[in-house]
């Protein structure tokens, strides 16, 4: 109710403020002075917001490009490569090829149809920008669309934020709502230059999808619904992370079909972007059937049904006339519409056409359900549980501004606000059970947020212009004379309410000021390491980068043969075949558990065993990643627990016990045997016993674990060192063939 | 008198490479053989043995075991394609020679004959277990058998074994059988389990045992049966090829030419199969008879010839591989129906055995299976005897691409009925709609 009398009153605040716009007579003047210049009061404010959206737009861009300054124009991280090579496949040759690559290179023996298994926006995407670029006569390389990517959506996202912003609650907010997120670290975190990963266009994919379906919700125009169904379309073709729309809008809809809200406008803008939104989804390869297979897309479908349900019983009710009658006719219609869905998902689960919830959708509504089934996706350092550190780290000022703004959208309730609302609970709680979801929830949280200091600057600022303006009507605006007259009497009882609406003014600009601040030095200090050049403090306070996965993976290319198998443990799949360009066992792509599993066990098991699964898998070379020179800590051996445990997963030969002391994970002299002598342990520390690492410590002391290693006297049978790195990070072993005599 | 010796010089100036090159893939049978003696006089009490050799064309050097000056390899280059070590009592050899180095001369693709003998010396047992045969700890036992022993025993302590359990192997002996037992005398010893390449030639009989036969048996012995060995071979992964005797009196001139009787048997020869046996098994060894080469394994789509870089599953492919035979002479084609070829990933899809045309080439004809993925064409041949030929070849098998399946499926045609007069139904249904009044 009270956002529909705002929204008029505004409406009229605005037809009036063009009313009382002065036409001033200087215009008419042709003596130069700015007072030429001097614009309407409409023209002032459009003349404002597109400044403010252009300063946003450039700000989020340059904020992300930390990364180049600080290193280089480079591709950061694991899965970028990827995206990387297949995007420099689909630029050489062409979409058909792409479409179809069959890649021998990845998952030896087993390869990887590439074409069928990824998400193909990001890569269409950066194809097109090259393209148009090389049509445009702007011959850069392929790389550095890849590396701007990012920050170029990031951009945009802050455009389609602000409009959504308008949407549901004024310009104001959408203006603040782009400069949230412009900066905000929980979206910074996945887009800066070189973050070239599928989040980087999704998000914005995400939001504009969102936003259009609202827009549509509101208007109930097909074309909108059109537009909405194109953004999904999009969204489907850059992420995985659409399943949380189709569960969201059939949700949301669900919502307001129960609170009573069910109307023509919903109906059209739901039926039209899920029919062709599901249509469309199809048309990508790795999505394919999922829409009327998978149990997590029939939520959809249900609301779609229910919509139809809906529908003709509005139709019934309109006909009969009789309530009594349409009571009778609701409980059989709902009741067999309940059962036959019932049913029909009974049987499609049953036999097997209808897949069940995959394990990351169960790992989202129990957190703890893939630590107890599935330890692949429980070893993923992002889909870990969000400590309340990283909330503080990634939101700031938001977590605060988020419940003030929820407060806001629930005093002036709208189909909008509603959705807005539901966006920010549920992406919230996402966000809370895996680390990497933080960034969904990052929009909604910036768009409530943005309502909490709009709403709240504005009622204070109109407080400021009451005292004055009250005498003089007609030229403030409508928001702040409807209010006014409320406050006008309250103003009699607080006298000091100027000064204090001045002081929480100063406040609100501090703490946005203090945000500011805080994402910036966040930008620059955390976000912004590609994580394959590393860099640290040496002790003289000046830089120290280590970049011993390039020059690991160059030897590899330079010195192995080019049918030579690598393996690793899979988070170097893609930058080995990426840099190295080589063949790999297992990569980043982890869709086949019992071959990651194999390398596991490989990794965790007595030399002439391993070499044995090594035999059989053609390995000729294994990359192990080892940080006890440098102190890195997230090298091999720390992740070594889950190798032991994703191989026991499959092969129950291998147990963790058998690695532990005491329940806990040892490398002195205290480890456990096996531990000691397993492939991993003798390739991380082979001729580890006789450097020393630090001044005043024993040789073989381990900087990344803190202490002396127990096992010195390393002899390898069937394999030998062939490169280690400059600072240790890389080492590479040779599988020697099998002896001749024996 | 000048000018000869210069000619001699030149001409064998001439010969040196072909010399140097007498050991190849192209002519992979031996030429210089060393021979390694820890008396010389063992020159005549077995030259029956070295004659034979001499006669087949091998060039023969003499060496005493201690000699100073001897070397396997002068400036990294091998100088003999075969070694015989007849010096089983020899702690050490003289030269640059021990069981490392020797271990290196098998290892780069020579061959050895190796003798122990009773009191055999601790070199001779090192460079035997680094083939995988490992001599009875016992210096002083020997092959003792009360069953099997050759009438013409004199001793009477039964150490002279008429032994006739030969592997049956035409590559390793020959195809004449060898109708008269091997006489034998010498130490036992048996296999290391774990080791493939090595095997028995000829082993003792079940009632045989190794103890010292002046002593009395205190204790039951360590090696009895069949699982004694009395002559084994090895044939190393690179085809070096290995043998190893328990008993230097087997190459002997006196055994070869004494008769022999097998205690229990009707049956006298005249001469004992010892010759015939150590003939035969030194072509064997010296890659006169059961070397294999194979060509380059060639595959194509039916009706193409040249090799593709990728198959698609389903797709119809030929496959073939040459093999030659070396008989000592020339290459000649292989002839065998039990060549097999593998369509390999992690597990053999296909398993197909290839026919021949008589001339070499083995050919078949398969369909890729329904399995995409990076496979390898396998030659994994390992018969008795025979060179082993291990060949794999690299293909990945791609899945159909988008447009090549099948537009429109027969069964389906009620569904695109279905949709089209859906569509029909809907514009009629519109126009109706829209038009009547």
């Amino acid at each position: 109710m009270g956002g529909k009398q705002d929204q008029t009153a505004n409406g009229s605040s605005k037809s009036e403020s063009m009313g009382a716009k002065k036409a001033s007579p200087d215009l008419l003047n042709s003596s130069f002075s700015f007072k030429s210049l001097k614009l309407k009061t409409k023209q002032q404010e459009l003349l404002l917001r597109v400044s403010i959206l252009g300063l946003v737009y450039v700000l989020a861009f340059i904020a992300r490009l930390f990364s180049v300054l600080r290193y280089e124009s480079m591709i950061h991280e694991f899965d970028p490569y990827f995206n990387y090579r297949t995007t420099l496949f689909l630029t050489e040759k062409g979409f058909y090829e792409f479409w179809n690559w069959f890649d021998s290179e990845s998952w030896y023996p087993l390869g990887r149809i590439i074409g069928g298994t990824l998400y193909p926006g990001l890569m269409v995407t950066a194809a097109l920008i090259y393209w148009t670029l090389r049509f445009l006569r702007f011959f850069v390389h392929i790389r550095e669309v890849c590396v701007l990517t990012a920050p170029f959506f990031a951009s945009n996202t802050t455009i389609v934020a602000y409009f959504f912003g308008k949407e549901i609650w004024d310009t104001g907010a959408g203006l603040v709502a782009a400069a949230l997120i412009a900066i905000c670290p929980g979206y910074i975190s996945r887009s800066v230059a070189g973050s070239y990963d599928n989040e980087a266009v999704a998000i914005f994919a995400l939001l504009l999808t969102f936003y259009l379906f609202v827009k549509a919700v509101k208007t109930g125009s097909l074309s909108w619904a059109l537009g909405s169904a194109f953004g999904y379309f999009y969204m489907v073709s850059a992420w995985g992370g659409y399943v949380f729309i189709i569960n969201l809008v059939p949700l949301y809809v669900l919502v307001l079909l129960i609170t009573g809200r069910y109307s023509m406008r919903l109906y059209v803008a739901y039926n039209c972007m899920y029919i062709l939104g599901m249509l469309l989804a199809m048309q990508i390869r790795f999505v394919g059937f999922q829409h009327v297979q998978s149990g997590e897309h029939m939520g959809a479908m249900g609301v779609f049904l229910l919509m139809q349900v809906f529908y003709f019983l509005d139709w019934v009710k309109y006909q009969l006339n009789d309530t009594k009658l349409f009571q009778t006719f609701l409980r059989i219609t709902v009741t067999s519409a309940i059962l036959v869905g019932g049913i029909a998902l009974g049987v499609g689960t049953a036999s097997g056409y209808i897949s069940p919830w995959t394990g990351r959708f169960y790992s989202l509504l129990d957190p703890t359900y893939a630590k107890d089934h599935i330890p692949i996706i429980a070893s993923v350092s992002e889909h870990q549980p969000t400590a309340w550190s990283s909330f503080m780290f990634d939101y700031h000022i938001l977590l605060f501004l988020f419940p003030a703004g929820l407060y806001f959208c629930f005093k002036r309730l709208s189909d909008a606000t509603i959705f807005i609302v539901m966006y920010g609970l549920t992406s919230l709680y996402f966000a809370g059970v895996m680390v990497r979801l933080i960034l969904v929830a990052t929009p909604a949280v910036c768009l409530i947020s943005a309502i909490a200091v709009s709403a709240t600057v504005k009622n204070l600022t109109s407080l400021l212009r009451t005292k004055q303006k009250v005498p003089q009507t007609g030229s403030t605006k409508g928001v702040g004379s409807s209010k006014s007259s409320s406050k006008v009497t309250l103003d009699q009882s607080q006298p000091f309410q100027k000064n204090g609406a001045i002081a929480l003014l100063v406040g609100v600009f501090y703490l946005l000021s203090r945000y500011a601040i805080h994402c910036t030095w966040v930008t620059s200090e955390a976000y912004s390491s590609p994580s394959i050049v590393l860099a640290a403090r040496g002790a003289h306070g000046n830089r120290i980068i280590f970049d011993d996965y390039r020059e690991a993976y160059y030897w590899l290319r330079q010195n192995t043969p080019t049918d030579a198998k690598v393996m690793s443990w899979w988070d170097y799949g893609y930058q080995i075949t990426a840099m190295g360009n080589r063949t790999v066992i297992v990569d980043n792509n982890t869709w086949n558990n019992t071959h990651i599993a194999t390398v596991g066990r490989a990794m965790s098991s007595y030399e002439d065993e391993a070499y044995d699964i090594m035999r059989s898998l053609d390995v000729n070379y294994v990359l192990v990643v080892f940080g006890g020179v440098t102190g890195y800590s997230s090298d091999d051996i720390n992740k070594f627990l889950w190798m032991v445990r994703i191989g026991g997963g499959v092969y129950p030969v291998i147990k963790e016990p058998d690695y532990l002391v005491n329940g806990e994970f040892r490398v002195d002299k205290g480890a456990s045997p096996k531990m000691l002598n397993c492939l991993m342990y003798k390739l991380c520390y082979y001729r580890f016993g006789e450097l020393v690492t630090e001044y005043g410590k024993p040789t073989g002391y381990d900087r990344a674990r803190g202490v002396e290693i127990g096992n010195k006297d390393i002899k390898l049978e069937h394999l030998e060192e062939a490169y280690t790195t400059s600072n240790w990070i890389v080492r590479i072993y040779r599988v020697k063939p099998p002896t001749n005599r024996l | 008198m000048m000018n000869l010796s210069r000619s001699v010089a030149l001409i064998s100036l001439f010969l040196l490479p072909l010399l140097s090159f007498s050991f190849s893939v192209d002519n992979p049978t031996d030429r210089r053989v060393l021979v390694l003696l820890d008396d010389l006089s063992l020159k005549s009490s077995h030259s029956i043995f070295f004659n034979t050799l001499k006669s087949r064309g091998f060039d023969l050097d003499f060496k005493l075991a201690e000699d100073s000056k001897l070397a396997l390899q002068r400036y990294g280059q091998y100088l003999y394609d075969g070694l015989i070590i007849f010096a089983p009592s020899t702690e050490r050899f003289g030269g640059s020679l021990d069981s490392k180095s020797i271990a290196d001369f098998v290892d780069s693709g020579r061959d050895l004959i190796l003798s122990a003998d009773t009191s055999a010396s601790d070199l001779i047992r090192g460079i035997s277990l680094e083939c995988g045969v490992d001599f009875d700890e016992d210096s002083s036992a020997m092959v003792i058998d009360h069953s099997s022993f050759s009438v013409s025993d004199v001793d009477g302590d039964h150490t002279l074994i008429a032994a006739d359990d030969l592997v049956k192997s035409h590559a390793i002996l020959g195809k004449t059988k060898i109708e008269a037992p091997v006489l034998f005398r010498g130490v036992a010893h048996s296999l290391n389990p774990t080791n493939n390449l090595v095997l028995k030639v000829l082993s003792a009989s079940p009632s045989a045992y190794s103890a010292n036969p002046s002593s009395k048996l205190s204790s039951p012995p360590q090696l009895t049966g069949s699982a004694i060995s009395l002559v084994s071979v090895m044939q190393a992964r690179n085809n070096a090829r290995v043998v190893i005797s328990g008993s230097l009196q087997l190459f002997s001139d006196k055994l070869f030419r004494s008769g022999v009787q097998k205690a229990g048997s009707p049956n006298k020869y005249e001469k004992s199969g010892n010759e015939q046996f150590v003939t035969e098994l030194s072509k064997w060894v010296f890659h006169e008879r059961g070397h294999l080469k194979a060509g380059s394994l060639v595959h194509h789509r039916v009706g193409e010839t040249d090799e593709p870089a990728i198959y698609r599953i389903k797709d119809d492919l030929e496959f073939s591989v040459e093999i030659l035979e070396w008989s000592g002479k020339r290459w000649e084609p292989y002839v065998a129906d039990d060549v097999q070829v593998q369509f390999y990933m992690m597990s053999p899809y296909v398993l197909k055995t290839l026919s021949t045309d008589k001339k070499g080439l083995f050919h078949t004809s398969f369909k890729v299976p329904d399995v995409y993925g990076v496979f390898q064409f396998k030659v994994e041949y390992e018969k008795l005897g025979y060179t082993t030929l291990s060949l794999s070849k690299q293909i990945p098998v791609r899945p159909y691409r988008h447009n090549e399946y099948e537009r429109f499926i027969p069964t389906a045609y009620p569904y695109y009925g279905a949709c089209f007069t859906t569509m029909a139904g809907f514009f009629v249904f519109s126009f109706v709609y829209l038009y009547h009044k």
